[in-house]
């Protein structure tokens, strides 16, 4: 590993994590609390370091896969650590593993919380740990390859440890220029949100906290019933902005570019479009006979469906006393998850184009053995090593899962709970089922427990390889 | 810039480089998915698998946005359809690669009828500056200014070189007053020289000044100056064939060794003058038998870098003659720099420097135009002519009163035929061409050399 651009890299993280502290402080000062000096004090020390650490002289300012890998993980890490300082310092989270989890629950955009009661909170802990949701939702690092001094392959390096899917593509040829129009659709969206959200009477406070949960595909609430005492109109608002946060980013960049066409022929985004409208149909039929009307029904249906396909872990309902059918639909959800290039995380629906393609295209050689056939996405055949990396993914994914659900099961709770929370924190949902469900919360595990899901959370953001990597002992090595 | 490179060959694939480095936004097409996935692993570029004459694969690279199109793929006829094709779809700019011999007396034909903004053959740009070479074997490498008027010259300072230790404020009382130390490269770092600089052995010296000046220069320093009068070349294929060609029209006897009977056949037929020796250049004896130690000049040109050099450094040992490498890849060129082989050319690098020349110029300013660029020492240094056009911020100005870049030099300023080597009390004023050495910075415009 070459240290020293890596932690150069970590570097201007935290100088950026400074920055971004520097947002609370400001809600501290509106909203009069005294813990303004809080966010501060961190914010300061955080760019102290980061200045610190890309001071360092650098030998080499080229960066291979492994250090991409490396540095996309321990940057991660880095910010968090910081990032959930000031909840101690505050006191809103007196116990830092609390506090870690919960940071690291928000920039994986998770959303599971360890707090009891929400609503006991100071506004600058609310608006911090949901503004959380909205850096990691497009990425740290893909916010600062638009600024930071890299050339060539660099950069693609970072990019591709960091941003969510089977293959990543640029959409313009310079990575700089692709991350600028990332963010700039994100900025976008998350704009619109909030000025739909404050014109159809949402408290402003709300509103900003609201809007960077949903566009992160988060799940951080300010109120203890998630969204539910929210009007519906809000309610649907929401709906529709967390599945759009769910869509491809290449498609809206296809839009803006007047390639309407291409952009409805994408493949991943139709079938994730079918997947949500099969079961939003399927859980309105299942719990029609448990509210008043079928608008209710379906408000309700659509709402939970898009919250957690999305990966966003909102609720407007408790769907822990849903049917079975319906919570086991809510569940396969959870590892389905959202688009590839999207914020959202959970396993992503072209890999599961891909494989039940693979599995089709495998059937066929059975019947017909000397069959040549490729698996083809989007009117392209893909390439062996996407369909390699595919395969290898889902068989790491189910590792890791089983084996966090053997540590976790220490606790002692049951099978619902310990699969779900797995389930929910591997995929950056939120909320599971019985113990874990969406009004209850993760405070009741161990804090060994926490440390496990704390990593299964990152390692589902970063789709586990760069953080697996720092398992491996030559990562560490020096070149 | 948008530009579309086709054919991510070894040329293709030095463009692309070159031409993000640049910063231009560069798309790249070749039917082979393996070199597209190096390419786009390597640089900051797109990449497209597909035939470039394609339309479709065109429209997808972006046609109708790009600025500029280059076909480098391996076949004449595709490249130039491949032009055709970009120019009715797009408005960009086309530049074909075009090598076949045979048509190289039909490329005005091409460039007028197809719209081409440039063909470029770069063979015969390499032939042309090895004959440049031959012409005047004191220098290593020779770049041509000003329509030829000034030329850049780089040799290397041996040791008993009278200029070896002396102390540059000297040249010009004790050699010649005309001659400008633009740059010096050495052990691989650029220095532009200021005026407590002294030379050293092995380092290789750029100077800028008129050919007359540059012969009596060489001549004080005690460097062999005359043009050689017979040549000898290792390897027959488009460059020999270009050279020999240049070559025996300035009345140079040439022999060309050359292994493939059928090759040689067609060199006879294509070069009656030329004494063509069908056998392997790598054979010392055969290479002896031809009179390699009475020869002046010695190209080294066969098709495999490796055989090239071992070819050089026995001619090295047993000729006095002007050596010149053609060497194609650009690995491991730390390890070939200390090889001391006296004059390296490079195809890929000759033809990239051609088109990233085009690629700046294409940006027309208003107030400069950039004539000539040449990158120095393997791309570590810039030596770039302007023509100043119209008034800006630095003409009528005392050089003294501009505050410029570090690392920028002004060599030279040529004006109605007079060379001037610029001190602080000259100007630059409109219709100059100015020369300017620069490293560290890429500079597309006259405007960019003053400090901000």
């Amino acid at each position: 590993m070459n240290y020293s651009i890596v932690l150069y890299i970590v570097g201007y993280v935290l100088k950026f994590e400074g920055i971004f502290l520097l947002l609370p402080t400001i809600v501290s000062i509106i909203y009069q609390e005294h813990n303004f000096y809080c966010y501060l004090i961190v914010a300061a020390i955080s760019f102290c370091i980061g200045s610190l650490l890309c001071h360092f002289k650098k030998t080499k300012m080229q960066l291979f896969p492994r250090d991409g890998f490396a540095s996309v993980a321990l940057s991660w890490i880095v910010l968090s650590i910081f990032g959930a300082i000031p909840f101690v310092l505050t006191g809103d989270i007196p116990s830092y593993t609390d506090a870690l989890f919960e940071t690291i629950s928000g920039f994986t955009t998770t959303g599971a919380s360890i707090i009891p009661d929400v609503e006991a909170l100071t506004h600058s802990g609310l608006f911090w740990r949901s503004f959380t949701h909205w850096v990691g939702g497009m990425g740290v690092l893909v916010f600062i390859m638009a600024i930071l001094p890299l050339t060539g392959s660099s950069t693609m390096n970072l990019m591709k440890a960091e941003s969510p899917g089977p293959s990543v593509d640029k959409l313009v040829p310079h990575v700089k220029d692709t991350a600028k129009i990332l963010y700039g659709i994100y900025i976008g969206i998350t704009a619109i949100e909030l000025v739909l959200l404050i014109l159809f009477k949402m408290p402003v406070f709300d509103a900003f906290t609201l809007t960077f949960g949903t566009v992160g595909t988060g799940g951080f609430g300010v109120l203890g019933d998630s969204i539910a005492s929210y009007s519906p109109t809000l309610q649907i608002i929401i709906t529709i902005f967390m599945i759009l946060s769910g869509v491809n980013y290449t498609a809206y960049f296809l839009i803006l570019t007047k390639r309407i066409k291409s952009a409805i022929k994408m493949e991943e985004v139709r079938w994730y479009f079918i997947i949500i409208l099969t079961s939003v149909a399927v859980i309105t039929l299942n719990t029609m006979h448990m509210f008043h009307s079928i608008g209710e029904t379906l408000r309700h249906a659509s709402f939970q469906v898009g919250s957690i396909i999305t990966t966003t872990g909102y609720a407007t309902y408790d769907f822990d006393t849903w049917p079975t059918l319906s919570k086991t639909i809510l569940v396969m959800l959870m590892f389905v998850g959202a688009c590839a290039g999207s914020t959202g995380g959970g396993m992503k629906v072209s890999r599961f184009v891909i494989l039940f393609r693979t599995i089709k295209k495998e059937l066929s050689l059975l019947i017909h053995p000397r069959e040549v056939r490729k698996v083809r996405m989007d009117d392209h055949a893909v390439s062996h090593e996407v369909i390699r990396s595919t395969n290898v993914y889902v068989a790491v994914y189910l590792f890791v899962f089983f084996t966090s659900l053997l540590l976790i099961s220490i606790d002692n709770f049951n099978f619902t709970t310990n699969f779900t929370a797995i389930a929910a924190t591997l995929n950056n949902i939120g909320p599971g089922l019985d113990l874990v469900g969406p009004t209850q919360n993760f405070s009741i595990y161990s804090g060994f427990s926490k440390y496990v899901m704390m990593f299964d959370m990152l390692a589902g953001r970063l789709e586990l390889f760069p953080m697996l990597i720092l398992f491996h002992p030559s990562c560490w090595r020096r070149r | 810039m948008n530009i579309i490179v086709v054919g991510c060959g070894k040329v293709g694939f030095t463009l692309v480089e070159q031409l993000s480095m640049e910063g231009h936004d560069v798309t790249a097409i070749d039917e082979r998915a393996d070199r597209i996935n190096k390419v786009k692993d390597e640089f900051d570029v797109m990449g497209i698998v597909g035939n470039g004459v394609s339309y479709q694969v065109q429209v997808d690279a972006g046609i109708t946005d790009t600025d500029l199109l280059i076909a480098a793929t391996n076949s004449d006829e595709q490249n130039l359809l491949c032009c055709l094709i970009a120019k009715k779809t797009g408005h960009c700019q086309t530049i074909a690669r075009v090598r076949n011999p045979v048509y190289h007396k039909e490329l005005e034909f091409f460039k007028n009828e197809f719209g081409l903004a440039m063909i470029i053959n770069p063979e015969y740009a390499t032939a042309d500056e090895i004959s440049r070479i031959f012409q005047f074997p004191s220098a290593i490498k020779i770049a041509p200014f000003a329509n030829g008027n000034i030329e850049m010259l780089h040799f290397r300072i041996t040791k008993d070189s009278p200029l070896n230790g002396e102390h540059i404020t000297n040249i010009r009382t004790r050699f010649n007053k005309n001659i400008l130390v633009a740059a010096v490269d050495r052990k691989g770092e650029m220095i532009i020289p200021n005026g407590d600089f002294s030379f050293e052995e092995d380092d290789t010296v750029s100077i800028i000044g008129k050919r007359q000046e540059a012969i009596d220069f060489f001549n004080k320093c005690g460097l062999i100056t005359n043009r050689i009068h017979n040549a000898m070349i290792a390897g027959g294929g488009k460059i020999s064939y270009y050279l020999a060609k240049n070559l025996l029209k300035a009345g140079i006897s040439v022999t060309i060794i050359e292994m493939n009977r059928a090759r040689c056949e067609q060199l006879t037929e294509l070069l009656p003058k030329a004494t063509i020796i069908c056998g392997d250049a790598t054979d010392e004896t055969l290479l002896e038998q031809e009179g390699l130690n009475r020869t002046q000049g010695f190209a080294a040109l066969t098709g495999v870098d490796e055989e090239n050099i071992l070819i050089t450094l026995y001619a090295r040992k047993n000729s006095n003659a002007k050596i010149i490498t053609k060497i194609n890849r650009i690995n491991f060129s730390s390890v070939i720099d200390e090889l001391h082989l006296d004059c390296v050319v490079n195809p890929r690098m000759i033809m990239a420097d051609h088109i990233v020349r085009h690629a700046r110029t294409f940006k027309k300013s208003l107030e400069s135009d950039v004539e000539n660029l040449y990158s120095l020492h393997g791309g570590k240094a810039e030596a770039i002519e302007f023509i100043i056009k119209e008034h800006s911020a630095l003409t009528d100005i005392l050089l003294k009163d501009l505050t410029m870049k570090n690392n920028i030099l002004i060599c030279s300023i040529y004006r109605n035929g007079q060379i001037i080597i610029p001190s602080g009390q000259d100007t630059i004023q409109i219709g100059d061409s100015v020369i300017v050495v620069v490293t560290g910075h890429r500079i597309s415009d006259i405007n960019e050399i003053i400090a901000k």
